[in-house]
C-alpha cells in the first residue's frame, strides 16, 4: 500500500500573529513553525497503519524551502520519503493541484490530510484533491481502520458520529481522537537525514483567488463585573454595549 | 584553501587555562550554533516533558501511584531519551557530549523527574560505560539504554557523605572465591525504589579506597527504608537501602579492585558539568513564567510588568542564565573536542571520554556551582515576581523553589565543589600542566612597577569588556599567587580564602564565556540583532567585577598586612577599574524584549 500525508507548516499555536505590508503579509519574524496538529495526527496514524499492515509511507508540502525542517519532522517520526513543491502556497486551490499533480504521478492508496490547516483553516483543500483524482474524500475522520480494501471510518458530525464504509483509494481529512499524537524518538530524528526529500517544481497553474487583506480580531477588553442582584443592569448591558441580544 | 582552514580550525585550550590564556569568540561553541537536528531532538524532549509531565506533576510528587514515575521513564526510554550517550553498538544513541548536554538541559525543566533522569544515565549508566569491560557493558547497557532497567548509585552512606571514600560498607570474599558478600547501609540514593541495577561502592578487607561493584537486584540481600520525606523533587524515589550478605559474583566488580573512589570522582565530573547544563530547562520555564505573570498581573490599575522593580528581577533572571548557558555550553564542547581529538589519536573511546572529562573537571566544578547557584536566584525571583501567589502550592513557583534547593547539595555540595577548583588548580600548576607561576610573577612584578596609560582602542564591539577580563584574570593571578606563598600548605585550613578564590575562577570563567558568546553572535546575526544580549553581557561584566572585588578584598585582608596589603588593593583597584554602566537602563532594556516577546527569548 501507499500512502501519502499532505504536511502543512504552520506557526505554533502559542506565536504572536501580527501583519506587515498594509496587512496583507503575515509577519514571519520570530514565529517557531511546527506540522500542523491536523496533518500531524494524520501523520501518526498512517504511521501506525505503516507499522501494522506494512506500507510505504511519503509526505508532501507545497511551500518554499523554509518548510523542509517541518517535512524531516515528519520523515524523524516515520515517513519513509519526502516531497516538497517548490512554490509559495498561494491558495487552496492551487495547493490541491499540486498535491493532485503529484498524486495523479505517484498514484497512492490513501491520502491522509488534516481536517483543515490551523493558519487559513480552509477546510478545503482535501476536498478538491479528491475531486481532482475523482476519489472519495471524508472529513473529519477521528477513526480510521483498513479491512481489505474497505476503509472503515468514523466521523464527526452535528451533535454525534457518522459511520462511513468506502474503498480504497480515498482521501481524508483527519482530526484527534484518530491516532496517538507521536514525538519522534531519538533513533528517528538521526534516521531523517539519511531518508530522501526530494523537490518538485509546481505545475504551473493560474492563481484563482488573491487576498486582500487581513485584521486581526479585536483585542480582548477589560471584564465588567455586574452585581449578582442587577440583573436590569445585565440585560441593559448585553443589549446596548455588547449587542447581543 | 588556507583561508578556510584558518576560519574553522579551533584553537584548543586545557582545562583550567582560561585564568591564564585569553580565548577567541571563534574558538568556543554557543548555544545558537546548534543544528537542526540537534534542536529537533530537544523539542522532542520538551514535547515528552510538556505532555507526560507537567500535567501530572502534582500527581508525581504525591508519589500516591507507585508505577506512575517508572512508567515515564519506560516512555522516556522508548523516546531513546535514556541511551543519548550510550553508544550505538550497546543500544543508545551515541551522541555527542554537547547534545546529551542539550538533553540534560531540556530534562532540567522536569521538576523531580530530571533527578529520576539524571540518576539513571549519569551516575547509575555512566561508571559501567566508561569502566565496564566488554562483557559487563554488552550485559547491562542495552538494557539500561532502553529503559527496560532503571539504575541507581550507591555511594553515600550515613557517615559517609562530603567524605565518600570513608564508607564503610564492606565486601567479603566468598571461601569458593567465587562471590563477594556485600553488607552495609547506604543513604539517599535517588532511584533506589524502583531500580534494577545498583552502582555499589564497598570496602574489600582493609582496604583504603573503595572498590565498585554492578549489584542486580534480583541478587537478594537488598532491602529498603521508606521514601525520604523532602524538601523538593519530592517525586523522585530516594531511599535508604541495605544490603545483607547481597551475593555479587566476581565478575561484577567494576574495574579494578580500589578504584572505586576514582571511579566516583570521575562519574562526579561528569554529572557536575550535566548539573550545570541541567538547571537551564528550569530557569528558562521560571523566567518565562514569570514573565507572563508579571503581564498578566495588574496592580494600581496596571501590568506589573511596568515597574522598574519587577522588570530588574526579569531581566537579572535572564542575564544569569544566559551567562549560565554559555558557559556550559562552551566547556561542554572543549570537552567533546578533547574526547574527538583523543581518540583520533587512538585512544580507547572510553579511556578517552574519561581524559577529556578530567582534563575539564575544574570547568565542570565551576558549571554545578554557578548553576545550582543561578537555579536559586532565578526561582527565588520567580517567588517574588508572583507576590503571595509565589508562596501559593496552587502556583508553579512554590515547587520551583523547593525543587531547585537539591542542585546546590547533591553531586557534591557547593563547598566541596568551590574547594575542589582550587585544589585541582594548585594540583596541575604544580605538575606543570598548567603554566600559573610565570603569569603571577609577571602581575607581582607589575603591582610595583609603573601603571602604562594606554588606553584601548573602545571603536570595536567589547574591546574595552575584553580588557577588563584580562585584569580580571591578573587579580586572580595576584590573590591566588600570593595566597599560596603566603598559605602554602596551610591553604586547605584556610577555606574561606579558598571559596574566594573559587569565586573569581567562577566569575572570571562566566563573564568571559558571555563576552565570547555574544561577540560570536554578533557575528551571525549583526549588532541591531543583538542589541538585548549585549546589553545582557554589560551587565553580567559589571556585576562579575562587583563580586570579584569583594571576594578578592576578603581574601587580600586574611592573609596580609601592612604595605604588602596596600600593594595589592592598589593593584586590586587597578585590575577592576572598568567603565560605568547604566545597569538600570540595560536592564530595562533585556525585560522590555521579554516582554515583547513573552518568554525567556534567549535560547
Ligand atoms: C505563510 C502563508 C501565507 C499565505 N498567504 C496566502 C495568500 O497570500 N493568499 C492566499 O490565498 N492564501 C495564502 N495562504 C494560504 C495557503 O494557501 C493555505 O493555507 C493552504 O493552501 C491551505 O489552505 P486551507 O487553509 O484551505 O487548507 P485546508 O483545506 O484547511 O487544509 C487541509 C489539509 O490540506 C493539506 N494542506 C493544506 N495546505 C497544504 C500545503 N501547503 N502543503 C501540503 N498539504 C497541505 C493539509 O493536510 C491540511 O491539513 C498562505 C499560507 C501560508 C502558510
Ligand atoms: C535528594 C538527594 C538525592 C541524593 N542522591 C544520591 C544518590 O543517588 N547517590 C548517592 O550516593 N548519594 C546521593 N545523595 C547524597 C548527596 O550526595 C550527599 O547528601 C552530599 O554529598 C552531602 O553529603 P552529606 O549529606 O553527608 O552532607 P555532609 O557531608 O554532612 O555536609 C554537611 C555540610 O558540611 C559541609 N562540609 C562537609 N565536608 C566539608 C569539608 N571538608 N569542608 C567544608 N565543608 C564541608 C558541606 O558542604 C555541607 O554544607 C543524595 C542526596 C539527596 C539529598
Amino acid at each position: 500500500m501507499k500512502i501519502l500525508v499532505c504536511i502543512t507548516h504552520v506557526p505554533d499555536t502559542t506565536s504572536k500573529i501580527q501583519f506587515t505590508e498594509n496587512n496583507t503579509k503575515f509577519d514571519k519574524n520570530g514565529v517557531q513553525y511546527i506540522i500542523g496538529p491536523y496533518d500531524d495526527y494524520a501523520l501518526a496514524r498512517a504511521v501506525e497503519i505503516k507499522e501494522q499492515l506494512g506500507a510505504s509511507l511519503t509526505v508532501l508540502n507545497v511551500g518554499e524551502a523554509e518548510t523542509e525542517p517541518t517535512l524531516r519532522k515528519a520523515l524523524a517520526i516515520g515517513a519513509d520519503d519526502a516531497i516538497r513543491v517548490n512554490s509559495f502556497p498561494k491558495d487552496s486551490f492551487f495547493v490541491a493541484k499540486q498535491i493532485a499533480a503529484i498524486a495523479k504521478q505517484n498514484g497512492y492508496d490513501l491520502i491522509l490530510m488534516g481536517r483543515e490547516s490551523i493558519d487559513f483553516n480552509g477546510g478545503m483543500v482535501h476536498g478538491m484533491v479528491g475531486e481532482l483524482l475523482g476519489m472519495p474524500s471524508i472529513s473529519p475522520v477521528m477513526k480510521l481502520e483498513i479491512e481489505g480494501d474497505k476503509v472503515k471510518m468514523a466521523r464527526e458530525i452535528e451533535g454525534g458520529k457518522e459511520y462511513v464504509d468506502a474503498k480504497l483509494p480515498l482521501v481524508a481529512g483527519c482530526q484527534e481522537p484518530i491516532a496517538e499524537w507521536k514525538i519522534p524518538n531519538m533513533r528517528g530524528i538521526m534516521s531523517a537525514r539519511t531518508k530522501p526529500l526530494v523537490v518538485v517544481e509546481p505545475t504551473a497553474d493560474a492563481v484563482v483567488t488573491d487576498v486582500t487583506s487581513f485584521i486581526l480580531p479585536p483585542a480582548k477588553g477589560t471584564v465588567k463585573l455586574v452585581d449578582k442582584d442587577n440583573v436590569g443592569e445585565l440585560v441593559r448591558l448585553l443589549k446596548n454595549e455588547a449587542k447581543v441580544l | 584553501m588556507s583561508t578556510i582552514m584558518s576560519t574553522i580550525t579551533k584553537t584548543s585550550i586545557n582545562g583550567g587555562e582560561f585564568l591564564v590564556k585569553e580565548t577567541e569568540a571563534k574558538d568556543i561553541f554557543i548555544f545558537e550554533e546548534f543544528t537542526e537536528e540537534q534542536k529537533m531532538m530537544a523539542q522532542a524532549c520538551q514535547d515528552f516533558i510538556d505532555t507526560e509531565i507537567h500535567p501530572r506533576s502534582e500527581e508525581i510528587d504525591s508519589m500516591k501511584h507507585p508505577e506512575l514515575v517508572p512508567s515515564i521513564f519506560k516512555k522516556a526510554g522508548d523516546l531513546g531519551l535514556l541511551g543519548i550517550a550510550v553508544p550505538e553498538e550497546f543500544g543508545g544513541m551515541g551522541m555527542s557530549f554537547n547534545s546529551s548536554m542539550l538533553i540534560a538541559d531540556i530534562i532540567g525543566g522536569a521538576g523531580s523527574f530530571s533527578t529520576t533522569y539524571g540518576a539513571h544515565t549519569g551516575i547509575g549508566t555512566l561508571p559501567i560505560l566508561y569502566y565496564g569491560t566488554e562483557d559487563q557493558k554488552s550485559k547491562y547497557l542495552p538494557k539500561l539504554a532502553t529503559g527496560e532497567w532503571a539504575a541507581c548509585y550507591c555511594l553515600t552512606e550515613p557517615d559517609a557523605g562530603s567524605d565518600a571514600n570513608s564508607g564503610k560498607t564492606k565486601a567479603t570474599l566468598t571461601e569458593d572465591g567465587k562471590h563477594y558478600l556485600i553488607n552495609g547501609q547506604k543513604m539517599w540514593i535517588s532511584n533506589a525504589g524502583f531500580a534494577d541495577l545498583f552502582i555499589v561502592f564497598a570496602k574489600i578487607e582493609n582496604d583504603k579506597n573503595l572498590t565498585a561493584f554492578i549489584v542486580e537486584k534480583g541478587f537478594g540481600g537488598i532491602t529498603m527504608n521508606e521514601e525520604e520525606k523532602k524538601m523538593g523533587i519530592k517525586g523522585s524515589s530516594t531511599r535508604q537501602v541495605f544490603f545483607n550478605d547481597c551475593k555479587v559474583p566476581v565478575e561484577n566488580m567494576l574495574s579494578d579492585r580500589q578504584n572505586g573512589f576514582k571511579i566516583a570522582v570521575n562519574i562526579l565530573n561528569i554529572g557536575r558539568i550535566k548539573l550545570g547544563a541541567g538547571v537551564l530547562g528550569g530557569c528558562r520555564s521560571v523566567a518565562s513564567m514569570s514573565v507572563k505573570y508579571a503581564g498578566e498581573r495588574k496592580q494600581f490599575g496596571v501590568s506589573i510588568n511596568s515597574f522598574g522593580a519587577i522588570k530588574q528581577k526579569l531581566a537579572e533572571m535572564a542575564v544569569r542564565t544566559y551567562a549560565c548557558e554559555s558557559l556550559c555550553y562552551r566547556a561542554g564542547q572543549d570537552i567533546e573536542d578533547r574526547m574527538d581529538a583523543l581518540a583520533a589519536e587512538g585512544m580507547p573511546d572510553a579511556q578517552a571520554k574519561l581524559k577529556a572529562l578530567e582534563e575539564f573537571a575544574i570547568e565542570a566544578a565551576i558549571a554545578k556551582v554557578h548553576g545550582s547557584e543561578v537555579l536559586d536566584y532565578v526561582v527565588d525571583q520567580g517567588v517574588q515576581v508572583y507576590g503571595g501567589m509565589g508562596y501559593s502550592a496552587d502556583a508553579p513557583m512554590e515547587r520551583a523553589y523547593r525543587d531547585a534547593r537539591i542542585s546546590r547539595i547533591y553531586e557534591g555540595t557547593n563547598e566541596i565543589n568551590r574547594m575542589l577548583m582550587v585544589g585541582m588548580l594548585l594540583k596541575r600548576a604544580m605538575k606543570g600542566e598548567i603554566n600559573l607561576f610565570e603569569p603571577a610573577m609577571a602581575v607581582s612584578a607589575e603591582l610595583t612597577s609603573v601603571p602604562s596609560f594606554e588606553t584601548v582602542d573602545t571603536s570595536e564591539l567589547f574591546a574595552a569588556e575584553k580588557e577588563t577580563i584580562k585584569k580580571l584574570k591578573k587579580v586572580f593571578l595576584m590573590v591566588g599567587g600570593k595566597a599560596a606563598m603566603a598559605l602554602a600548605d596551610k591553604m586547605e585550613s584556610e577555606q574561606e580564602v579558598m571559596m574566594n578564590l573559587a569565586d573569581l575562577m567562577i566569575e572570571i570563567y562566566a563573564a568571559e564565556s558571555v563576552i565570547l558568546r555574544t561577540e560570536k553572535l554578533v557575528g551571525m546575526r549583526g549588532e541591531e540583532a543583538c542589541q538585548p544580549q549585549i546589553a545582557m553581557t554589560q551587565v553580567y561584566l559589571f556585576e562579575a567585577v562587583e563580586k570579584i572585588q569583594t571576594a578578592a578584598k576578603e581574601a587580600i585582608a586574611a592573609f596580609t598586612k601592612g604595605d604588602e596589603q596596600k600593594v595589592m588593593l592598589m593593584g586590586l583597584k587597578r585590575y577592576t577599574k572598568a567603565d560605568l554602566v547604566n545597569t538600570k537602563e540595560l536592564r530595562r532594556q533585556v525585560a522590555d524584549y521579554m516582554i515583547e516577546k513573552g518568554k525567556y527569548p534567549f535560547s
